[in-house]
């Protein structure tokens, strides 16, 4: 790879003021970065050690009843944290459901948020990319593979996000802490990431030299904890991005559905959850019917980007209703064997 | 770099006495286990610089430029090998003097013919400087449109296939026999190109003195090797020194050497110093080899009773632009099922990718999946039971050639594997059971067959005055267990407990024991072992029988016995004498003797020599989602006499496990634009991880085959692939009711 400064920072303002340097990148557990660096993929001039910064790494519970996970805080301590477990169960499931456990036991939490996609005309580091290249165009266009967008893509881009973790953050609301040069600022998890649109180089709302602090899950989050799964459908049973996943949770009131949430992996290049959707479930009995009717509205409009991926559509619909089924049936008592898999229901 | 051959140790613990037939935990595992086992790339002698490729992003077309000199510019490099300044070869690399000579790639022009062929090797004082070098090469290239798919190239039938067979294979009338069919079916299958994915890279690690070269380099053939590389070189193959003790899984991709292996070769004759070359698991997806995709159509035709009465196996497989081989999917065909009309026939297209390369049961394991698949189809359209149904046609005789088999326990097979899985009361139609979760449930079989190969190798033997001994041969473990077998099948065959063996094997300077591969090496190996140990039993034999002051004197060589390092009288066990006293009494240090093994032309002739087994597969199928999971695995295997049950348990184990791989996962993605890999890595070209491994069992079927070879061994590290791709594919069958006739099986072709 190309040679490159190393820069470690002892403080967040430090990180702040090295990160303004040109052609720089953050690096924490680097299991994305590197990989990418390794392939000539990108080429930053400088990294941007964070992995020392300090109070970064904590999970908190907040007086208010949220909780707020530091941006270096690995998956794996993260996923068996028991409050975590027991208050957002969805959540840990979807950290068990990706990668591997080595994987899980070096990778943060701001590192999954800002993992790039598994395209391969974008990873193989000389195809038409506009992500990597911008203007050079799509290869993909013409050869879309199953991991490719059925929502929310463009002509210019139609790359997936391989994040599990992000879709029940999208789910719960989770918001995005940021730092940098402006100083601290804050980002729906929903907002964080950008729809390809006319420029898929801008992949999510972070300003130059900004990094991510910590993600905070507010307080009504807690309130689907009995109700929440997180279902992944993939081509193996372990280590493989999904082909599609969705985060399902629920509350009730009675007999009847209070609030639902549904956001699925896979489909697009963020979380997609379609409020709408959400709302149709709102003071229904759980039903088959009804959830199948959200699905419907989740879908809507989805585009299949070439014969290799029309399948996932009507997956995507049956995965909704079937995380949906699951939740209302209640959240298990502990995290399966074998987490948000269609074998590992109990 | 001194040239040593690797000795093990026995390791405490072992077994006195007989050792074959005993479950021997593997010999190198606690090295493997604690990083001590020195795998090619793990040595770095002083001064050694390391190489990285440069590899071509095209398919098809010429390289017309590299930047030169920002690569030598790089700190750290010392060196830019490409066609301008590449060492000469003695001989052409394409030139083609026989079957197991692959064209190689070699820097010797500016041609690209797939993606991923070298086209440039920088050579650095560190990796990293080496790497940067290859990619501030920036190949610039005129581009041709490249031939990618079955569909894409011209057709041609070759001389032979495989390895020297022939492209087509018939006996009766086919197109009579389906006219007078009560019944027929026909269906075309598909399996996709595959990649060796060895854990292990194609390293090399080489260094000249003079015209004299040593190569640490993971090989299944070290002779093979030699030779390669001494044509290339133009020098003798006793002046190449290979040491390759341990490989980190082989597959058949390291039968022969690579391009990359040769490039090393090259880089440290230009630099003069050694060079160390480890491709990245991305360059090994081309120059490396694999397997071609196919396209399989099968005919069969039976009467009311569900005899065959056609059996027709048409395959269009692929090779590449510069070289003729392909695996021969056929295979199965011609030794599995009785039929008065049989016909095979062998086609393949030209594509823009690399040569493929025997690859996990070449042949037997693409074929295997469309026959059983074919098999089971027609067992439906009769309303038979598909374990009745091949019972029905069972082979007596090979078919086609109307040999008699050496030995054939696959009825057995059938029947232990049919109990131990519960077999018996499985619904005919599809889609009738469901699990407590409501997942669908289904079970399927297949057979499994690999034929019992036996390739030319030798052996040394030695046994000394202390009564230890050595035994000595340039045989591969690539992860199979040779290194515990074969010291099982030396110690026995001296006579003597394992404490008192040094095996040694791995390097080149030991006696030729032929390729690892075929799944023929325990019965090469084996064999040239058992021989040379029985050569010097019979020297010590003759010592002793010939000596009045012995105890055997006047038994003759028939007449005695050799274990736990005595002879003794075969008549009258009371009277015998230690291997130490009767070298010391004749004033003799040691006594060495040699062996060899081949196969043996008369036997061949006259017989058809063959493992078999029998495959059972249970797996569950989301109804909605499609998502498929392996749930049980039954194999009974027949392969003649068993070494050692654990290891032989791990093949078979190992080789179900590849063909689950082969039904659910592997499949090569090329852009066809472009000719370039779409899942050139680990993370995307799936293979199966534990979480897919289901509960197994591999019966080990007794068989004894006095025929097949002295040891009465045939190979196990293939078959189990076989019949497992064809029992999971009809397992989702009877699960789904959907067939799914393209490999792999994924769930997007089962969402209906």
């Amino acid at each position: 790879m190309r040679n490159f400064d190393y820069i470690r920072p002892a403080s967040l303002p430090e990180a702040v003021a090295a990160g303004q340097l040109p052609d720089t990148a953050y690096l924490a557990a680097g299991t994305n970065l590197v990989d990418l660096m390794k392939g000539g993929v990108t080429a930053p001039a400088r990294i941007v050690d964070i992995t020392r910064l300090p109070g970064l790494s904590s999970i908190e519970h907040l007086p208010d009843g949220g909780t707020r996970i530091g941006a270096l805080v690995r998956n794996s301590d993260l996923a068996y944290d028991p409050r975590i477990e027991k208050t957002y169960p969805m959540v840990a499931e979807a950290l068990l459901a990706g990668a591997s456990a080595q994987l899980r036991n070096a990778a943060t939490v701001g590192g999954n948020l800002m993992q790039r996609t598994r395209c391969p005309f974008f990873t193989d580091a000389v195809s038409a990319c506009n992500k990597r290249e911008p203007g050079s165009g799509c290869a993909a266009l013409g050869h879309a593979t199953r991991i490719h967008a059925v929502q929310g893509w463009s002509e210019h881009c139609i790359a997936t996000n391989p994040s599990d973790f992000c879709v029940p953050l999208a789910a719960l609301d989770a918001v995005v802490e940021i730092a940098g040069p402006d100083g601290a600022r804050e980002v729906p998890l929903t907002a964080f990431h950008n729809l390809p649109g006319d420029h898929p180089e801008h992949e999510t709302a972070l300003r130059p030299a900004e990094l991510i602090t910590a993600l905070r899950l507010p307080p009504e989050a807690a309130a689907f904890r009995a109700n929440a799964r997180y279902l992944k459908v993939r081509d193996r049973t372990s280590y493989a991005f999904a082909v599609v996943s969705a985060a399902a949770a629920l509350t009730f009131e009675g007999e009847k559905i209070g609030r639902a949430r549904l956001a699925f992996g896979g489909l697009a290049l963020k979380p997609w959850r379609v409020e709408a959707a959400e709302a149709t479930l709102a003071g229904q009995a759980p039903s088959p019917e009804a959830y199948a009717k959200a699905a419907a509205l989740a879908l809507d409009g989805a585009k299949p980007t070439g014969e290799a991926n029309a399948f996932k559509i009507e997956l995507a619909r049956r995965v909704a209703v079937r995380a949906l089924t699951l939740a209302a049936a209640g959240t298990p008592a502990r995290i399966p064997a074998l987490p948000a898999s269609p074998f590992g229901i109990v | 770099m001194t040239a040593t051959a690797t000795p093990l140790n026995p390791a405490a613990g072992t077994r006195h006495g007989s050792s074959i037939g005993q479950p021997l935990t593997r010999r190198d595992g606690p090295l493997k286990v604690t990083g001590q086992a020195r795998f090619s790339a793990d040595n770095l002698p002083p001064g050694t610089l390391h190489a990285a490729l440069c590899v071509a992003r095209i398919a098809k077309g010429r390289v017309t430029g590299l930047n030169r000199s920002a690569a030598e510019a790089h700190p750290g490099v010392v060196a830019v090998m490409t066609p301008e300044n590449a060492p000469k070869l003695a001989q052409d690399p394409d030139a083609k003097a026989g079957p197991f000579i692959f064209r190689l790639d070699l820097l010797q022009n500016d041609r690209v013919r797939y993606a991923n062929q070298p086209i440039a090797v920088v050579i650095a004082e560190t990796l990293e400087a080496a790497t940067e070098g290859a990619r501030l090469l920036a190949p610039t290239y005129a581009t041709e449109t490249p031939r990618i798919g079955l569909d894409a190239g011209e057709v041609f039938t070759p001389d032979s296939v495989g390895v020297g067979a022939a492209p087509s294979e018939s006996d009766g009338d086919v197109e009579a026999g389906l006219a007078s069919a009560s019944r027929t079916i026909a269906a075309t299958y598909e399996t996709p190109a595959q990649y060796h994915n060895a854990m292990e890279p194609h390293a090399a690690l080489a260094q000249w003195d003079g015209d004299r070269l040593t190569l640490h380099m993971p090989t299944q053939g070290l002779a093979i090797s030699q030779g390669r590389l001494a044509g290339l070189f133009g020098i003798k193959p006793d002046d190449i020194h290979i040491e390759s003790p341990y490989l980190g899984g082989g597959f058949g991709s390291k039968g022969v050497p690579s391009g990359p292996q040769v490039l090393a070769c090259m880089a440290a004759r230009m630099v003069g110093r050694p060079v160390k070359l480890v491709p990245t698991r991305s360059q090994m997806y081309g120059p490396m080899g694999h397997r071609g995709p196919t396209r399989q159509t099968l005919r069969l035709g039976t009467d009311a009773a569900g005899k065959l009465t056609a059996l027709d196996h048409h395959i269009l497989t692929a090779s590449s632009s510069f070289d003729d081989f392909f695996e021969p999917a056929g295979r199965a065909t011609s030794t599995l099922y009785a039929s008065p009309a049989i016909a095979i026939r062998h086609e393949a297209v030209r594509l823009d990718t690399g040569t493929p390369l025997f690859m996990r049961a070449p042949g037997e394991a693409t074929g295997s999946v469309a026959l059983e698949s074919a098999l089971d189809e027609m067992a439906h359209e009769l309303g038979m039971d598909p374990l009745e149904f091949r019972l029905a046609n069972y082979a007596e005789v090979e078919p086609i050639t109307g040999k008699p088999f050496s030995s054939k326990a696959l009825r057995e097979c059938y029947r232990r594997g049919a109990e131990a899985f519960g077999w018996a009361g499985r619904p005919l139609q599809p889609r009738q059971t469901r699990d407590k979760d409501g997942l669908l449930v289904g079970i399927g079989m297949g057979t499994a067959t690999f034929p019992a190969l036996i390739f030319e190798g030798l052996a040394r033997a030695e046994i000394r005055a202390d009564g230890t001994g050595t035994v000595e041969l340039g045989a591969i473990d690539m992860g199979q267990g040779a290194w515990t077998a074969l010291a099982q099948i030396a110690a026995d065959g001296l006579g003597i407990g394992m404490e008192a063996l040094t095996f040694r094997m791995g390097s080149s300077d030991l006696p030729n024991a032929g390729i690892a591969g075929g799944s023929g090496h325990t019965a090469t190996a084996g064999n040239a072992i058992h021989a040379a140990a029985g050569d010097v039993i019979a020297q010590l034999a003759k010592l002793a029988t010939d000596d009045p002051a012995s105890p055997l004197y006047g038994a003759g060589n028939a007449g005695v016995t050799a274990a736990d390092g005595r002879l003794t009288r075969r008549d009258d066990p009371s009277r015998s004498e230690s291997f130490a006293d009767i070298l010391k009494r004749a004033g003799r240090a040691s006594i060495e003797g040699q062996g060899k093994a081949g196969a043996d032309a008369a036997a061949q002739k006259s017989y058809a020599m063959h493992a078999h087994g029998a495959v059972f597969a249970e797996v569950k199928v989301d109804p909605d989602l499609g998502q498929i999971r392996v749930s049980r695995l039954v194999g009974a295997f027949a392969a003649g006499r068993v070494i050692n049950p654990r290891l032989v348990q791990s093949q078979y184990y190992g080789g179900m496990i590849w063909g689950l791989s082969f039904a659910l996962h592997e499949r090569a993605e090329m852009d066809p634009r472009t000719g370039r890999f779409l899942n050139d890595n680990l993370a995307e070209y799936h293979l199966p991880v534990n979480a897919d491994i289901p509960a197994m069992e591999a019966i080990l079927v007794h068989e004894e085959d006095s025929v097949v070879n002295a040891l009465g061994v045939k190979g196990v590290g293939e078959i189990g692939i076989t019949g497992t791709v064809g029992a999971i594919a009809n397992a989702v069958w009877h699960a789904t009711g959907v067939r799914v006739r393209e490999m792999p099986i994924t769930l997007d072709k089962l969402l209906g």
